[in-house]
């Protein structure tokens, strides 16, 4: 995609999208496994904790209040790494990040690079980028690499293979790793082996490697890794060079605020009490890891997304993934039916955002993607409201639509109907010519839009009186 | 506590399509010792038109509710969904949310108000409760409806399973994503058929069309009912289902 923008989209519009996955009962099963499970264990590990809403209400003001200042707060990061021998880049979109990395990619010498799990990277579709300026990524995250081995994409924040089951994991692997021992079982031991085989001469060869970054503490100018497999340390300390991408939402004022988050993402995401894997650097040490640091500030549609009160929200989410896991709509559509890299309840807010004008059919299909029944905001460990921002940019849409949309006409209607009493009983009376359409007390079928509902729905035959006119009949 | 005057606020789905639930709700405050009454201005809370999208239809809706309401003490709907986009929704769209503020669901008004659990009610049936979204999450009405149900002498209560999850209804979603709609009720529907249960009950009509009209083409054979219509049952005048 040209311009700023999140890879991928353009697919077609949530519903249809839907309907696609919905049909897929592989799908649907693997997901329900997977998301019922993870639900149960959040619940524990959350409640464990006596201090949980607290928690979640400092992680939200500390949030608010870096967005309240960003500015200042970047700054402040810049300077600190720059203090501590890194480098720090502005990237206004997705082109200009992508250029950067294959430019300093290519200083290095390298034609590859290792990665660890960066929700950025694939925001901006690094790895395409690269390849087309010769350069591979290889991927080093059990998850993602399955992804990219099955030419597949991601479907969830933290697991992006969860729509795979163990069976079809090895199927990839016998089919994509050139060493892979033939009579491999579909074990989970023996296909993180087989992976752990794989990665391994990656690790000792590659002289770059590109990563994201949960924070960075903008006091110390430290960045922050969270990950559960290990890998990504080995990504963050053998290669010469170490470029981060991260989106200029991710910084935090000092280095005790990370102690909230820390004690949030875990809980909320895979309901650990601590992560496996907490990586930590700071800018570069003589003799210590990687001899280049090069930390890449990645704007894409963040600025823009902050000049909205309500929908900024969304740039406090710290990509745990709770609330894909407990939405109803993406159990059952996966996370493809989103078109992007950010799937689930916090994709339908922020994808359509951080697009802003570049905004197309399918962008604008997400925030309808929702039932608002609320379980995403119970959940979000930052109190994302995601119903309020789903509802909001609902209303973004509607205004940048025709206003003589039928949907616009007959809200505006009904609006002016129930508006006063006595235009409201006329159509209520109106709505009772219903009943010729009902037999034996219900309705079967309505002409479109109504048939949307009555494909699987009967609808209640109107009732001879309505309560109004019962209440006037016997009371008034 | 007595309260003087309660007003009935009935919502656009009850009145328009289910009002025996707005007769239960009257019968059962007035056996109570309140003082109901129905402001005939009233319509519709605005919650359709600010959920698809339409916040100023939304909020002239929300002025006309104010004032309609504003000289009560209470107001009972018999709906977490619409008392939820009162109490939490107006805030936003007015200055002025007096009568928001005092508005009340029915479990929540019974509970919290008029102090009583047992309403005396009589009820002879099998019944699961569906803990609608907005009675769940945006009102956190919690065990209310439940302890209500328990107190309902002849009634037997049966949990469903992922009580929870919503049922897919979600106002304009059950249309514009219909799909998606249709699959989350089917799981609904197994959770309600596998209890075994005679009835359904709810706190919200709107809930209660969406899976009813599930079991209607299934011809499953369970009754949603809401939950006034049960609490305002006695043994002298017992719910009867329509014909
Ligand atoms: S929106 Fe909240 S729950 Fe969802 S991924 Fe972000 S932080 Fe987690």
């Amino acid at each position: 995609m040209a311009g700023r923008g999140v890879t991928w989209l353009g697919t077609p519009t949530f519903p249809k999208a839907a309907r696609t996955a919905l049909a897929d009962t592989q799908l649907r099963t693997n997901l329900r496994n997977a998301t019922t499970t993870i639900r149960g264990k959040r619940a524990g590990a959350v409640a464990e904790l006596p201090d949980w809403e607290p928690l979640r209400l400092a992680g939200e003001a500390i949030k608010d209040e870096v967005l309240a200042d960003l500015g200042t707060y970047l700054e402040r990061l810049e300077a600190a790494v720059t203090a501590r021998g890194g480098v720090v880049h502005w990237a206004r979109d997705a082109v200009e990040a992508n250029e950067i990395v294959l430019r300093l990619t290519r200083e290095a010498g390298a034609d590859e690079v290792v990665k660890i799990k960066s929700m950025a990277t694939a925001e901006i579709g690094l790895n395409e980028a690269l390849a087309e300026g010769g350069v591979q990524a290889v991927e080093t995250d059990l998850a993602e690499l399955i992804v990219q081995l099955g030419e597949d994409r991601p479907s969830h924040i933290l697991v992006p293979a969860i729509h795979r089951n163990r069976s079809e994991i090895r199927e990839i692997f016998r089919r994509e790793m050139p060493d892979v021992p033939e009579d491999i079982t579909d074990e989970p031991r023996e296909l993180a082996e087989a992976a752990r085989r794989h990665l391994r001469q990656k690790f000792l060869t590659a002289k770059v490697a590109v990563s994201g970054a949960n924070f960075a503490v903008a006091d110390s100018g430290s960045v922050v890794v969270v990950e559960s497999e290990g890998n990504g340390r080995m990504c963050l300390t053998l290669p010469e060079t170490l470029i981060t991408v991260m989106g200029i939402e991710k910084v935090v004022p000092t280095w005790s605020d990370l102690e909230v988050f820390l004690q949030l993402l875990p809980r909320s995401s895979t309901a650990e009490r601590m992560n496996p894997y907490t990586s930590v650097w700071t800018g570069v040490t003589p003799g210590d890891g990687p001899k280049n640091f090069h930390l890449i500030l990645l704007d894409n549609g963040r600025t823009d997304t902050l000049a909205d009160t309500v929908g900024r929200q969304a740039l406090r989410c710290i990509r745990c993934s709770a609330c894909l896991n407990v939405c109803p709509v993406y159990e059952r559509t996966g996370g493809a039916a989103y078109g992007s890299v950010y799937p689930g309840p916090i994709g339908a807010i922020l994808t359509p955002q951080l697009l802003g004008e570049d905004v197309d059919k399918q962008a604008r299909s997400l925030p309808y993607a929702s039932s608002l029944c609320g379980a995403c905001f119970e959940v979000c460990p930052v109190r994302i409201d995601i119903p309020e921002v789903l509802v909001h940019l609902r209303a973004e849409a509607v205004q940048a639509k025709n206003k003589t949309s039928p949907e616009a006409v007959a809200m505006a209607a009904l609006a002016w109907a129930m508006g006063d009493a006595r235009r409201w009983a006329a159509a209520q009376k109106a709505a009772g010519i219903g009943r010729l359409l009902s037999r034996g007390g219900r309705i079967t079928s309505l002409p479109w839009p109504g048939s949307k509902w009555t494909s699987s729905r009967d609808l209640p035959a109107p009732p001879k009186e309505t309560f109004r006119a019962w209440w006037r009949r016997t009371r008034g | 506590m007595v309260v003087v005057r309660v007003a009935l606020f009935a919502t656009c789905v009850t009145d328009t399509l289910y009002p025996r639930t707005g007769q239960a709700v009257v019968r059962l405050l007035e056996r109570l010792g309140c003082e109901v009454d129905f402001p005939a201005a009233q319509t519709c809370c605005g919650q359709m038109h600010y959920n698809t999208g339409y916040p100023k239809h939304a909020a002239a809706l929300a002025a006309d509710y104010e004032r309609i309401f504003t000289e009560y003490d209470a107001v009972v709907a018999p709906s977490g969904s619409c008392v939820g986009m009162v109490r939490e929704i107006y805030p936003k769209l007015l200055d002025s949310t007096q009568a928001a503020i005092r508005s009340h669901e029915l479990s929540e008004f019974l509970v919290d108000v008029l102090g009583v659990t047992d309403v005396g009610a009589y009820f002879p049936h099998r019944v699961t409760y569906h803990p609608t979204c907005h009675s769940l999450r945006m009102l956190k009405v919690g065990d209310r409806p439940m302890r209500l149900l328990r107190a309902v002498r002849g009634l037997e209560l049966v949990e469903l399973p992922e009580a929870e999850s919503c049922c897919g209804f979600g106002g304009t979603f059950a249309i514009k994503n219909a799909d998606t709609s249709s699959a989350m009720l089917t799981d609904k529907i197994k959770g309600i058929t596998e209890t075994r249960a005679e009835v359904l009950t709810a706190g919200d009509n709107s809930c209660l069309m969406h899976i009813g009209g599930g079991l209607s083409r299934l011809r499953a054979g369970v009754s949603p009912v809401h939950l006034a219509e049960i609490l305002s049952s006695t043994e002298e005048e017992p719910w009867q289902a329509v014909a």
